[in-house]
């Protein structure tokens, strides 16, 4: 499995905002959309990410964060993935940067987002099924008659 | 005052579109729910199951046994199976919005994607499921016909498809005729010529998409010695750290069994197959005449993404490779359903966890679902899909809940047959699969086979007196 087959099943896009736009319209977003991080864009290219984090540690010591921008805030090292990358190296680079929002782009273009709970999720069915599937077989053996 | 839908007196209707696995894993995962549901499960084949008949290897029989799960959730007399119906064909989503509150697409990945490399489409080159489709009997594919005159074979792709038909090449006619392969797919493997397998995998052996027990079982053929090159098997430094920093033991294991395969000698068996790494088809190479001659291979280095995910780059090392026949099994698409919104990146229906949305607001449209390889595209095990309908059920329930449902014009089960009836006079029952099962599987046992598949729809017809 790879990360297209996440997006696959994720009908929106991810939720960008402009580097230039103010923490507040950035709260209102992942308020609206109720979601832990935004990803920051020029024209269709990734260049940060803003993650609720970053907004806590922010306001936990400036009264006055909210009108700060997302530029001042976001982390601009993103590591981005591509709709081909298998979920296992996906998931232990995340698990390893302690990585929680991923921007998935396609020739420099950002298509999408996936979350490590997107991925945790698309394990656990990946698993699930193959467990699944291996006892019908071992119901098989027990002298089941199969088509 | 009317009751809501989804009692007794007002069940929740429901047409289910593909009767494969995720067919039959929604219409459950439906009748178990808290609610009254009627399931009518429509296919356009006469018989159910989907790949698990049409797709899953002769020779594991045993995967298929996952069906007498099918059967049970057949037996719900809130389950009707209507087959030979098709989609847009016999039944348009105007006539289904007229009789049920839901619809939801299960119709798998019916195509398989193209190489996109100059002479794909020369004679003697084929996708791999043409020829799964017509040694299992497929009613669409009975007629193709493959030149297995060739005395090399080259099947492109390491995934579970690709290793299922270098498997059917191999075997010997002894091994198939325990199988239940059609008929004619067993008479015209009796004459093979092939001799020369060759299995091409674009990466390494630690990225294969094949299991262990997939790749043990190519070890142990009855008449084709398997080979693999040792430079080939032998793990680049990436592969190496990836393998030891998963701790992986299933893949350290599958690269042990290639390596042992990589040192084997040919023990003088008619077939040899050969595993091949780290190499892309670039070009077919023709005969003058139209046919198939040669591959063309560019040798591939691996490289890492920004994630750690191990990529093929191809290098300027090329080699051309005499074969007569090409299957080509690189990945599969969905089909786009006509009026049903399609996402052309992923080639699935354009969805949210199951539900189909609009292609320009992006919003759920009521009553449409999808679940499945539609759904989410061709990965995982026939079980994968149970959990994959869950969610497209859950999200079905969720909208009942919340009064967002069709408002069909004939909700009542009497009526959807009735117009099923007039549109597909001789559509198919489930009893009547059953007495065809019966007919197949005693047709089997003078053979000891597990079955003799019936493979014309009107053969099925008159056997079942109609």
């Amino acid at each position: 499995m790879n990360i297209a087959n996440i997006l696959a099943r994720k009908g929106s896009m991810a939720v960008t905002v402009r580097p230039e736009q103010s923490i507040r319209e950035a709260l209102g977003l992942l308020d609206r959309h109720n979601i832990g991080a935004l990803i920051a864009v020029e024209g269709d290219r990734p260049v940060g990410i803003l993650s609720e984090r970053d907004i806590v540690r922010e306001a936990a010591r400036n009264e006055t964060f909210f009108v700060r921008l997302v530029a001042d805030l976001m982390t601009r090292d993103v590591v981005t993935g591509q709709p081909h990358d298998d979920l296992p190296s996906v998931a232990h680079t995340m698990t390893e940067r302690r990585i929680r929002h991923l921007p998935v782009v396609d020739k420099g273009r950002l298509i999408g987002m996936v979350s490590i709970g997107d991925i945790v999720k698309a394990q656990r069915d990946h698993y699930q099924g193959e467990v699944d599937t291996l006892q019908t077989q071992l119901l098989a053996d027990e002298g089941g008659r199969a088509r | 005052m009317t009751p809501a839908i989804g009692t007794a007196e007002r069940p929740l209707r429901v047409a289910v579109i593909g009767a494969g696995p995720t067919g039959f894993y929604t219409a459950d995962h439906l009748l178990r729910s808290a609610r009254v549901v009627e399931v009518d499960l429509f296919d356009r084949l006469p018989t159910p199951y989907g790949l698990v008949r049409l797709g899953v290897a002769p020779d594991h029989q045993k995967i298929k046994f996952v069906t007498n799960i099918f059967d049970k959730v057949a037996a719900n007399p809130r389950f009707r199976f209507f087959g030979g119906v098709e989609f847009s064909k016999d039944v348009t989503l105007a006539d289904l919005k007229a009789h049920y509150h839901q619809i939801v697409y299960c119709t798998g990945a019916q195509t398989d994607r193209r190489m996109g490399i100059p002479g794909e489409d020369l004679s003697g080159s084929h996708p791999a499921t043409e020829f799964v489709a017509w040694y299992n009997g497929h009613p669409d594919y009975r007629d193709c016909t493959f030149d297995l005159t060739q005395e090399r074979v080259a099947v492109v792709g390491v995934g579970n498809v690709a290793v299922d038909v270098v498997r059917i090449l191999c075997r010997t006619p002894d091994e198939l005729a325990t199988t239940d392969i059609a008929d004619y797919a067993l008479e015209a493997l009796r004459k093979s010529r092939v001799k020369e397998v060759y299995l091409l995998g674009r990466r390494g052996p630690a990225q294969a998409a094949f299991t262990n027990p997939e790749v043990k079982e190519l070890g142990e053929l009855a008449d084709a010695d398997v080979t693999a090159r040792p430079e080939e098997v032998e793990l680049d430094p990436l592969s190496r750290a990836a393998v030891e920093r998963s701790q992986d033991r299933a893949r350290q294991k599958k690269v042990e069994i290639l390596k042992e395969y990589a040192r084997r000698q040919p023990i003088g068996k008619s077939r040899r197959l050969t595993l091949r790494f780290m190499v892309s088809p670039v070009e077919l190479i023709g005969d003058g005449a139209g046919n198939v001659a040669a591959i063309r291979l560019v040798r591939n280095e691996l490289y890492a993404t920004s994630t750690g995910a191990l990529q093929p780059r191809a290098t300027d090392h090329f080699e051309n490779l005499p074969v007569g026949l090409v299957f080509r099994s690189v990945g599969y698409r969905g089909v786009p359903l006509p009026g049903v919104p399609f996402n052309e990146s992923w080639g699935v229906i354009l969805n949210d966890k199951g539900r189909v949305l609009d292609s320009d607001t992006k919003q759920p449209i009521v009553g449409e679902y999808a679940a499945g390889w539609i759904k989410r595209g061709p990965t995982g095990v026939i079980g994968t899909n149970k959990p994959d309908a869950a969610e497209t059920v859950d999200c079905m329930l969720e909208d009942l809940a919340s009064g967002a449902v069709l408002e069909p014009a004939h909700p009542e089960a009497a009526a959807a047959e009735a117009f099923v009836r007039q549109r597909q006079p001789s559509f198919f029952s489930y009893a009547d699969w059953l007495k065809l099962d019966a007919i197949e599987t005693e047709r089997g046992r003078a053979q000891s086979r597990p079955r003799v598949k019936l493979t014309r729809i009107d053969e099925m017809l008159t056997a079942l007196g109609r």
